[in-house]
């Protein structure tokens, strides 16, 4: 689950992180509130789940609570890389002394979460780690023992900063690993952290992941605190029609797993192809031999035929594409004569010749025989585990070729 | 020899009345491993497949009389860690998680208790290891007569992040005539008890051995983890990779995930092509077609 602005700015602020008074407006009438509560100069700053903002115009700087008003209005109107606002974040415009950055990650190699540091805030983290590592701390905490404040302030010291400066940043680094460890983060990142002129220290942008394996347990934090309704997906991007059919279809049926997805893709050759490894390694087999996959897919464990027709049918539905390819890694539970049928049943509903519309059939799994005995009455080409990926890719490939 | 398993290995399934478990217990016996009992809390008294079925780790290991060496934890993943904890608790030293979709946090904090108390977890969301015609531990390769077909006895260790793709690429060198020594299906999360490279002393110490395969993925840093741990050892094990997923190092498919929970190139070093490119300069040969694999360990054992 990612967050707006104004939620991850809610997260870090339930922590006990200190945050500037923000307040989340959806219409340009509370916006001028919020900057009357205020009083003085603000920021009015774009509420969408994309990045480029600033450069989009989806943050602005107002003097007045009218002009907030005037630059919310005009905001909330703005798209951003084809995604409407939410609202609009009403912010004081700082007055910042210094920018520090702070995050806490996983290290998959330490298997441990990962506190990082840096008096070098606002700008990208791995620019500095890789110019100026002096000025970058970091630090493992135990997933087992509780966070200790001493451990920020490691963290923090390692980099050169003392005085007040490390005794205010050091509760907020602790409390942002807590909060990292506590609500299932991903990603706990603070950026800037700002000192303001007064010596402060206030949270001035966040950016918070909560790990989708999670959001059951952390229905608190969601649904009661943020007010995120059950159920809300939320993507990095926009999923494509195909995309969502295919999980319309999985979610359907739950004999099997299907998953499907085109963003990016826009060849000739669909793909229906499993299981999660084999479906990577066939992907790349088809465009190293020089073949345009329509989508990628992934069909795992005993799909019904109804499924596997479904997965087959919404790729040869997409444009531009003349043939399939179904091909997966040795499985042993995935019943060969179920997909057979499912694939072929797709083919001959949408008015096709499974023998001409199928490139290659290669699924070593159960019940193999009887699945060829499907695919030969239909005069569909299939092959066995003694005909690699690779080749099998190829063939399709080769295939396609002929045909166009 | 093999690495963790042996014919006298016992172990026991966690959440085994679950319908994945009663099968993979079943390939198991057939595969001839010696699977002395189950848990499932309330289920106490039952059997499957002829397995006692008790309440506790503790009582299983009550019942057996001895140390078990062994348990396939397969039980919801908001169960898991506890499950994974209780048996680590109870004398238990090799784990085998099958559970997907558990939170990051539990597995890093079931890891982090392995390690205090000396045990090894193999996943999650893995389908643990073979030794052919010894031992099977987790549903690796399917029933029993598909494993065999597979899993051939002979010098190649095999991890990797697929669990399909551990045994596509064991039959290819099962069918070559090189067999397997031990193969692993290390998990496809981001967080994985057992990498490569933590593996790696295993299959060194192990004399049946001769070269070693990896499957890896786009996601994390575990390749880069290997290629220094061959940098610094300078292991006799000749390693031969194999990178699937480098069409996703595509700026369109930044941040996009495939395959496995842990697959997803978020930043360059974790993208297919910087992997590539310091197993290499390790002096691991990656191979770019699945199907070059045999070939080039024969050629690498040989030199």
């Amino acid at each position: 689950m990612i967050f707006y602005e104004y939620e991850a700015r809610r997260i870090v602020e339930l922590a006990g992180i200190p945050v500037t008074k923000y307040g989340f407006c959806q219409t340009p009438e509370e916006a001028r509130k919020i900057a009357e509560e205020i009083g003085g100069p603000t920021v009015i700053k774009s509420q969408v789940l994309t990045g480029g903002r600033m450069k989009a115009g989806g943050v602005k700087f107002a003097d007045t609570p009218e002009e907030a008003a005037e630059l919310a209005a005009e905001i909330l109107e703005l798209e951003i890389n084809g995604l409407m606002p939410v609202g609009v974040l009403v912010d004081p415009k700082a007055e910042v002394k210094q920018e520090y950055y702070a995050s806490v990650v996983w290290d998959g190699n330490a298997k441990k979460p990962l506190m990082l540091f840096s008096d070098m805030g606002g700008i990208d983290i791995e620019q500095v780690a890789e110019e100026h590592p002096d000025h970058v701390g970091r630090g493992h905490v135990s997933n087992l023992m509780p966070v200790g404040d001493y451990e920020a302030k490691q963290v923090i010291a390692a980099t050169g900063v003392t005085g007040s400066q490390l005794t205010r940043a050091t509760p907020i680094l602790a409390k942002l690993a807590r909060l990292f460890r506590e609500n299932d983060m991903i990603l706990a990142e603070i950026n800037p952290l700002a000192e303001l002129t007064d010596g402060s220290f206030v949270a001035l942008d966040a950016h918070l992941e909560l790990e989708a394996e999670a959001e059951g347990r952390q229905k608190k934090l969601l649904q009661q605190e943020l007010g995120i309704p059950a159920g809300e997906i939320r993507d990095h991007y926009v999923p494509s029609e195909f995309e969502k059919n295919v999980k319309h279809l999985d979610a359907a049926d739950h004999r099997g797993v299907i998953q499907g997805k085109d963003h990016g893709f826009e060849g000739n050759l669909g793909l229906v192809i499993g299981a999660g490894g084999g479906s990577l390694t066939l992907t790349d087999a088809v465009r190293s031999q020089g073949g345009k996959p329509a989508n990628y897919s992934e069909i795992g464990g005993n799909p019904s035929v109804a499924k596997a027709c479904g997965l087959a049918k919404e790729v040869l539905k997409k444009d531009g594409v003349e043939k399939i390819a179904v091909m997966m890694s040795i499985v042993s539970n995935t019943r060969v004569d179920i997909v057979a049928r499912g694939v072929i049943k797709a083919c001959l509903e949408l008015g096709k010749d499974p023998g001409e519309t199928i490139a290659i059939f290669r699924i070593p799994g159960a019940w193999e025989d009887e699945g060829n005995k499907i695919l030969d009455h239909y005069g569909v080409e299939y092959c066995d585990r003694t005909v690699s990926l690779w080749e099998a890719a190829g063939r399709a490939v080769a295939k396609i070729q002929g045909a166009s | 020899m093999s690495v963790f398993l042996d014919k006298d290995t016992t172990f026991i399934v966690q959440g085994i009345t679950g319908r994945e478990a009663i099968n993979l217990t079943k390939e198991c016996l057939d595969y001839g491993s010696r699977v002395v009992g189950g848990v499932t809390p309330g289920r106490k008294g039952r059997k499957v497949h002829g397995v006692p079925v008790f309440d506790t780790v503790a009582q299983a290991v009550e019942n057996h009389g001895g140390e078990i060496d062994g348990s396939i934890v397969t039980v919801p993943p908001g169960f898991t860690k506890d499950a994974v904890i209780e048996a680590i608790d109870n004398g238990i030293k090799l784990l085998v998680v099958v559970t997907e979709r558990i939170p990051r946090g539990d597995v890093a904090e079931m890891v982090e208790f392995a390690e205090m108390n000396d045990a090894r977890i193999i996943g999650p969301n893995c389908l643990g290891l073979i030794v052919p015609e010894v031992c099977k531990m987790g549903g690796i390769g399917g029933p029993a007569k598909d494993a065999a077909k597979s899993y051939k006895p002979g010098v190649v260790g095999v991890m990797s992040r697929s669990g399909g793709m551990t045994t596509e690429i064991s039959s290819s060198l099962s069918a070559a005539g090189l067999g397997v020594s031990t193969a692993i299906s290390i998990g496809g999360d981001p967080i994985i008890g057992s990498s490569y490279a933590e593996l790696m002393p295993y299959f060194e110490a192990d004399e049946q051995t001769k070269a070693i395969v990896i499957y890896s993925e786009p996601g994390g840093r575990m390749e880069a983890q290997l290629a220094d741990w061959q940098k610094e050892h300078d292991s006799r094990l000749p390693i031969v990779a194999f990178m699937a997923g480098k069409f996703m190092d595509d700026e369109s498919m930044k941040g996009m995930n495939f395959g496995h929970a842990g697959t997803i190139v978020e930043g360059k070093e974790d993208s297919a092509a910087e992997k590539i490119k310091r197993l290499e300069a390790a002096g691991i040969r990656v191979v770019e077609r699945i199907d070059e694999i045999p070939d080039v360990v024969k050629e690498r054992i040989s030199a």
